[in-house]
């Protein structure tokens, strides 16, 4: 005769829906991750209290411990823009697809002459790549046109993102359009390698300067 | 003769021969286990915060020429900085010799520590007591709400730029860090300085420096 059981319960419990949770989570972060590029230098900033959030539209010029100055831009409409402004300036050749690398490249830092060259390696071999950076000498000053044309290309693609914003209705401020630009030292490196390049900007009167710095507690 | 032998002889327990039924369920704990392990390594290494910045105007440049002539200035200081050492002297510079006939500058040295009584930290806020003391003011009335978020900024502002605020030069010689200029900086803002200019350093003031050396 069988006995009458009692219901027996599973000691797993389902867990589906944790899993899920798990995954879509698993995806987010993997989205949010992968698309850093990594810079071709290593920069340690120095701390300070400052809590402003670096802005949008930005140039920004690395300095690293040794003096080399890379450069990058923000939006990469205008990255193109300030490439070819820059390639018909110097008269240097580029195919189609090494424009295509350049605009979704991050800080680049070469002259123009090794720029194709420079453009064809992938972004592990760029690390390695033995360069003097962008030159800032007075004979041969290519970062100042470097920051000319990438100001001019910074300020259309703002333009054309305001218009966007009023088209939609928001009340943009244009003042948050503009392109900002930025100064990224190594705390190691020689002041005046960071006021060579301040100098070159200010050359050009752009004299509002920001430094990107990790954040410190400020002092009560 | 070289058959397998198929079921051996005769049944097991008598009745249907059941194929055996699976359950619909899998194990899933090892997916789980992977799935968390990535979650948490993700988790780790995404950074969602912006870098921070720090902002600095810098004067215009009017002419080539540096500038040989010391600018005349109210309510000043001027650091001069070298290699993790900071001097300064307030006011007017004074060279030797100078045509006014009064005596030369002293340097005074000072250091990067917050908590020395002769550091930056709490020299600035001494020359600055102005300034700062009008701040806890402002501090109090938007703790008690009687003045928005707008107003305490601009009113913070006009007292910084007002003639007793304290205004700083800061002049590098070429041993300079980029981190010994913006820990300066910082130390500047934190004493709610709100007229900075970077400059360069002229002739008789890097003589002096070097003399302290």
């Amino acid at each position: 005769m069988p006995k009458i059981k009692v219901p027996k319960h599973s000691p797993s419990i389902d867990m589906t829906p944790m899993v899920d949770l798990a995954f879509l989570l698993v995806t987010f972060f993997m989205l949010a991750a992968i698309p850093r590029e990594t810079d071709p230098v290593d920069v340690t900033t120095p701390s300070s209290i400052s809590e402003k959030i670096i802005p949008d539209n930005n140039l920004t010029v690395t300095i690293d411990k040794g003096g080399r100055v890379f450069m990058n831009l923000s939006h990469s409409d205008a990255r193109t823009e300030m490439l070819q402004n820059m390639a018909a300036k110097y008269k240097v050749g580029l195919t189609e697809e090494q424009t295509k690398k350049f605009t979704i490249m991050t800080s680049f830092g070469c002259s123009m002459k090794e720029l194709p060259q420079y453009l064809d390696l992938t972004s592990e071999e760029r690390k390695r790549f033995n360069t003097i950076g962008i030159p800032t000498d007075s004979t041969k000053n290519e970062l100042k046109d470097w920051i000319y044309y990438g100001n001019i290309a910074a300020l259309n693609t703002g333009q054309t993102k305001f218009l966007e914003a009023e088209m939609k209705g928001d009340k943009p401020n244009a003042n948050d359009f503009k392109p900002k630009f930025i100064l990224k030292v190594d705390g190691k490196a020689a002041y005046i390698f960071a006021q060579q390049v301040i100098d070159i900007f200010r050359d050009l009167n752009l004299n509002n300067l920001n430094f990107i710095t990790s954040a410190e507690k400020a002092p009560k | 003769m070289a058959e397998i032998a198929e079921g051996g002889g005769g049944h097991d327990k008598g009745g249907k021969k059941r194929p055996k039924k699976g359950s619909t369920r899998i194990d899933m704990t090892p997916m789980v286990d992977l799935g968390f392990l990535l979650l948490t390594f993700f988790v780790m290494t995404t950074t969602f915060s912006k870098p921070k910045v720090m902002s600095l105007t810098y004067p215009a440049k009017i002419e080539d020429k540096p500038l040989e002539k010391p600018l005349p200035i109210n309510n000043g200081i001027t650091f001069l900085l070298t290699k993790d050492k900071v001097f300064y002297y307030t006011g007017q510079f004074y060279a030797p010799g100078n045509a006014d006939g009064k005596p030369v500058t002293i340097l005074e040295e000072t250091n990067f520590s917050p908590s020395d009584p002769k550091g930056l930290r709490k020299l600035l806020a001494d020359k600055n007591a102005f300034v700062i003391k009008e701040k806890l003011l402002l501090d109090e009335k938007l703790k008690r709400k009687q003045i928005a978020d707008t107003t305490y900024e601009r009113m913070l502002n006009q007292f910084m730029s007002k003639k007793e605020a304290l205004k700083v030069l800061i002049k590098t010689d070429d041993k300079t860090t980029c981190e010994n200029f913006i820990d300066l900086v910082d130390e500047v803002k934190i004493a709610q300085i709100g007229v900075v200019a970077p400059l360069e350093l002229m002739k008789s003031e890097a003589d002096l420096l070097k003399a302290k050396l």
